[in-house]
Formats: C-alpha cells, structure tokens, sequence
C-alpha cells in the first residue's frame, strides 16, 4: 500500500505500473476533492494514457476529511462550509460530472457510476467493481468506478436521511449507468 | 573509453549505467536532452520513461516507482524544482531512495534560461515542507556529474533518502570528453524486498506512508530521521580544494563557479597573490568542518564566497567560519556570469 500525496494516486499508480509484476492489481482510492478538484491533471491523464489500472472514485459532493467544505461535485444549491447559502454557479462555479467527461476519452476501458444507498445498488456496485478488476486482470485498461455516497456528519443528517438524500438528489444529478465499455463496443 | 558528452546527456547515460531504469519528466529549458534521451534509451534496457502531465505529477510517479522499489529519477530546472517540492517533501517523510536533477536557471518566478544557482537555499534546506533534507551534490565537470550520478543511486538506496545533483544551464550544456562507468549488472542492487510495496504473497503488508498523526510519534520520526542525517553527515561529506596549502585568500565556490574561481586563482598566483579555493561537492551535507580548519589557518586572511546567485551559499561560509576570518561575497544573477577577469579585479580592487 502506498499513501499519495492529495490528487496524485493516479500518477503513483502509473509508475508502480510499469515496475511491478503485470499479474499484479492495482486500484487507487480517491475522493471527489482528490480527483476531481486538485488531482484533475493527473486523473485525466491517467485515463488518457489508458492505464492498466482501476480507479474507485468515492463521491459524496463533499470535503469529508477537512470538514465540510464545498467539493467539486457539491451540486448547485447544496449548502457546505465555504458555500453557506448554498452552491450558487454564478459565484462558486459548476460541478464536475466525472464519469461523463472520461468517457469522453479513448484511454479508459470501462466506465461506470454506481451508488450505495441500498442493498441492490451496493450490490450492483460490487459487481460493477468486480468488473473493473476481471477487466484490469485481462488487460484491457483503465476501469473507473463512480460510487456516489454519502456524509451523514457533514450533511448535518442522519445515517438514514443521508442515504435518502443520494438516492433522491444525489443520483439524480449524477445519474447511475455505464458511460463507457469497450467490452461491449467489441460485440 | 572517453567520448565526448553533452552534461545533460552524460547524466542520463550515468544513471542507465547505474541501474536507473525508470524516469518521469516534464519539458523544461536548459535540462531538455535529459528526458529526450531517456525516452528511447531505457525502453532500450527494458525500462520505462513518461513524459508526465506536469512536474507535479512526475515527482509523484517517482514516488510510485521508488515505493515500488525501482532505482528511478527525474530531472528539470528550476521553476519545475519548485513544483516538485511537495512530492520531495513526502518521498524525504516516507524515506524512499530517489534522484532528482536540477539543472538551475535564473529566477525568481520564470526568470530565464541562463546559468544560476539560485536554488541553494531551496535545495539545501528542504524545499518542500516539514523538516527534512535531500543530499545535495554539486559537481562541476561532466565527468564529475557522471560518477557523482552513478555513485547518487547507491546513496540514495543505503539511506533511503532523495539525493539531488544540481547544475546550471552551463554544465548541462556544454560537452567535455567523459567516461561512463560500466553498465551496473541489477542483479547487484540491494535487496528492498523487506520494504518495497511491489505486490507480494507473503501476507505482510509493506506500507509506504508519511501520515504520522500522533505528535510523540511524529517527533520520534523526525528525531531519527535526523539522526539518519548526522551518519550521512559523517560519511558523505565531499569537498574539494585548490592551491589552498599557503592560501591567503580563499575562494568558496561550487559547481560552474568552481572553474571560475580556479582560472582567477591561476592568474592571481601568477600576479603574486596566494588565492586558494574550496569547492564543497557536497551542499547538504555541507562542509563545515573544511572551511571551519581552513579558517584557523594563520595564513588564511579572508573567504570570498563566490556564487551565481545574490548571496545564499555564503550564509553557510559564515557560519562555518564563525567569526574568525572575514566572509565577503562576489555574486552575479538573472544568467549573468562573471568572468575570472572580474574576480581578479574585486581581490586586487576590492570590487
């Protein structure tokens, strides 16, 4: 296990790629601030380069860690602490739909958001993670995994609401589904 | 065999020799022929180069690769030095082994292509945050900058450490005939299997980290890190001096500068002066204790510390000397290079 520097996991992984053993898995852990906000460069261009590598990308519209302030993913009107009145994209600027964008790329393999919120859609997320890592095994490339969750501490909300709060909001914003699959575009 | 070599070339036909197989870089002026040759050289040797997205991420792809346990390097120029503090400061606090190139031009902000070394206050002090230090060589030929890289890899897997070798625009660009040592066989490179995180079966985790957030134990590492830093201290200082048995004036210069001074020292002695030099080839660790016994000596009548810069690397000649002997600087910067000529005026004129 190595701990990168805030946003740099995908440039970590990049070189330990090409040291170590090909059979061996690699996947970076990231936020929405990490890979999103200050890790954007490197994000992008690890998707660029294709990399043999899985990406599990955690996004909870929020800087959990450091207290909740406002992430690259906060949606228009979401409240955190350096938007107190709310996400306005006038004054804050607009959020980040991650998926979206990398697909957009001819580097990554496969593409998908999933969410969290019940047992199905963890379900769903396991399988979706279970993919990202058989294709990474078989060499096809860069898997990025979008999970949207929650924050219940900085969403000021119980465990419960929190995920009500995905499941309504969340997720409508950032809609759940395949946005790239090379496996299915070979078919 | 010698051949002729172009610096910035020579180091990065050094660092295949030593067994370097792995380089991350960002273009930057003057340090150009650095990544450009080892873009086809280490695919050559069954290594790897990228051209990363930014200096930033170069340094931290260096720090993928030395946590993975490859011998692995990076190179660029000042402002991308800059950029790579931050990786610096977390490849010192997770102890990994590591070369970074410098080759300085002038600052500060974009400053311009030309020689400097500006960057001594940075290099030699950490650079990045927390407390820490990289060993920092400064050599000043190219076929010193050959056998210091090729020796850099090995210091830097003994202590587990980042080692920087730092020049100017004018020893990266200029060719001098140079030998390369012979290639390293890897199968003589140190064993890191008891560390490296490189994919392993044995159920022992290796974790590569900097997070210590308990104060007791961030204390404790900082203290043994440092203590670290005394051995290096002890077994690595390097210091080079000339004409300085019956020197009366004695120049302290590193690097470029160093061969300046020599040529002024030639034509002072030549003018009846006794001018002598001491070039530290080590600025982290720093040579304290030669310039300190230097000092002492009752035919020693003042240092003049000699830089491309506006007075950095003098601040360590002070305290080195402590008093006992005058301290006076001679510096140019911005690109501007004095000439032998113009040392020989300032000892004879005083300016």
């Amino acid at each position: 296990m190595l701990e990168a520097a805030h946003g740099r996991a995908p440039a970590v992984a990049s070189a330990i790629r090409r040291v170590v053993n090909p059979e061996n898995m690699i996947f970076t852990y990231q936020g929405d601030g990490d890979l999103a906000s200050i890790g954007m460069a490197e994000t992008v261009h690890a998707c660029m380069r294709g990399e043999n590598i899985t990406i599990i990308f955690i996004n909870n519209g929020i800087y959990g860690m450091t207290g909740g302030q406002m992430a690259p993913t906060t949606m228009p009107g979401e409240k955190a602490t350096t938007c107190v009145y709310g996400r306005d994209p006038k004054v804050n600027g607009n959020p980040v739909r991650m998926a979206e964008m990398l697909a957009t790329l001819t580097g990554p393999a496969y593409i998908e958001r999933v969410s969290v919120y019940d047992v199905p859609h963890v379900n769903k997320a396991k399988a979706a993670i279970k993919k990202a890592f058989q294709m990474q095994m078989e060499k096809k490339g860069l898997s990025f995994i979008e999970v949207v969750a929650n924050c219940p501490t900085n969403y000021h909300m119980t465990a419960l609401e929190s995920m009500k709060f995905v499941k309504e909001k969340a997720c409508e914003f950032y809609p759940l589904g395949v946005f790239k699959d090379i496996t299915k575009e070979e078919k | 065999m010698k051949k002729l070599w172009k610096g910035n070339e020579a180091i990065a036909e050094a660092a295949v020799a030593a067994g370097c197989r792995y380089f991350f870089g960002y273009p930057i002026t003057p340090q150009n022929e650095i990544p450009e040759y080892l873009s086809w050289r280490l695919p050559e040797v069954g290594g790897a180069f990228i051209q990363a997205e930014s200096e930033v991420s170069a340094i931290n792809m260096v720090y993928g690769a030395a946590g993975a346990g490859a011998r692995c390097m990076t190179s660029s120029s000042s402002p991308g030095i800059s950029l790579k503090q931050e990786g610096m400061s977390y490849i010192a606090g997770a102890e990994l082994p590591c070369v970074i190139v410098n080759i300085m031009r002038s600052g500060p902000g974009l400053g311009g292509i030309q020689p400097a070394q500006g960057d001594y206050f940075q290099a030699t002090k950490g650079g990045g945050h927390g407390d820490y230090h990289p060993i920092v060589y400064a050599p000043s030929s190219i076929q010193e900058f050959v056998d210091i890289t090729y020796s850099a890899f090995d210091v830097a897997d003994k202590y587990r450490t980042p080692v920087m070798i730092i020049g100017d625009g004018m020893l990266g660009q200029m060719m001098e005939p140079a030998e390369i040592p012979p290639m390293r066989d890897l199968s003589t490179l140190p064993d890191k299997n008891d560390w490296a995180a490189c994919g392993h079966s044995d159920g022992v985790p290796r974790i590569i980290n900097s997070l210590r957030i308990e104060p007791e134990e961030n204390e404790a590492f900082n203290i043994r890190l440092f203590k670290k830093y005394e051995e290096i201290t002890k077994n690595e200082t390097k210091c080079d001096d000339y004409m300085l048995d019956d020197a009366e004036i004695v120049f302290v210069a590193y690097g470029s500068v160093a061969r300046i001074c020599k040529a002024a020292v030639v034509e002072l002695r030549a003018q009846g002066i006794k001018a002598g030099l001491i070039r530290p080839i080590t600025l982290y660790p720093y040579p304290t204790n030669n310039i300190a016994e230097a000092a002492k000596k009752d035919c020693v009548k003042k240092f003049i510390t000699v830089e491309l810069s506006m007075g950095q690397m003098v601040e360590d000649v002070r305290l080195s000397v402590n008093g006992l002997k005058p301290v006076e600087f001679y510096g140019r910067s911005g690109g501007s290079v004095m000439m032998p000529g113009d040392l020989v005026k300032y000892v004879k004129e005083g300016k």
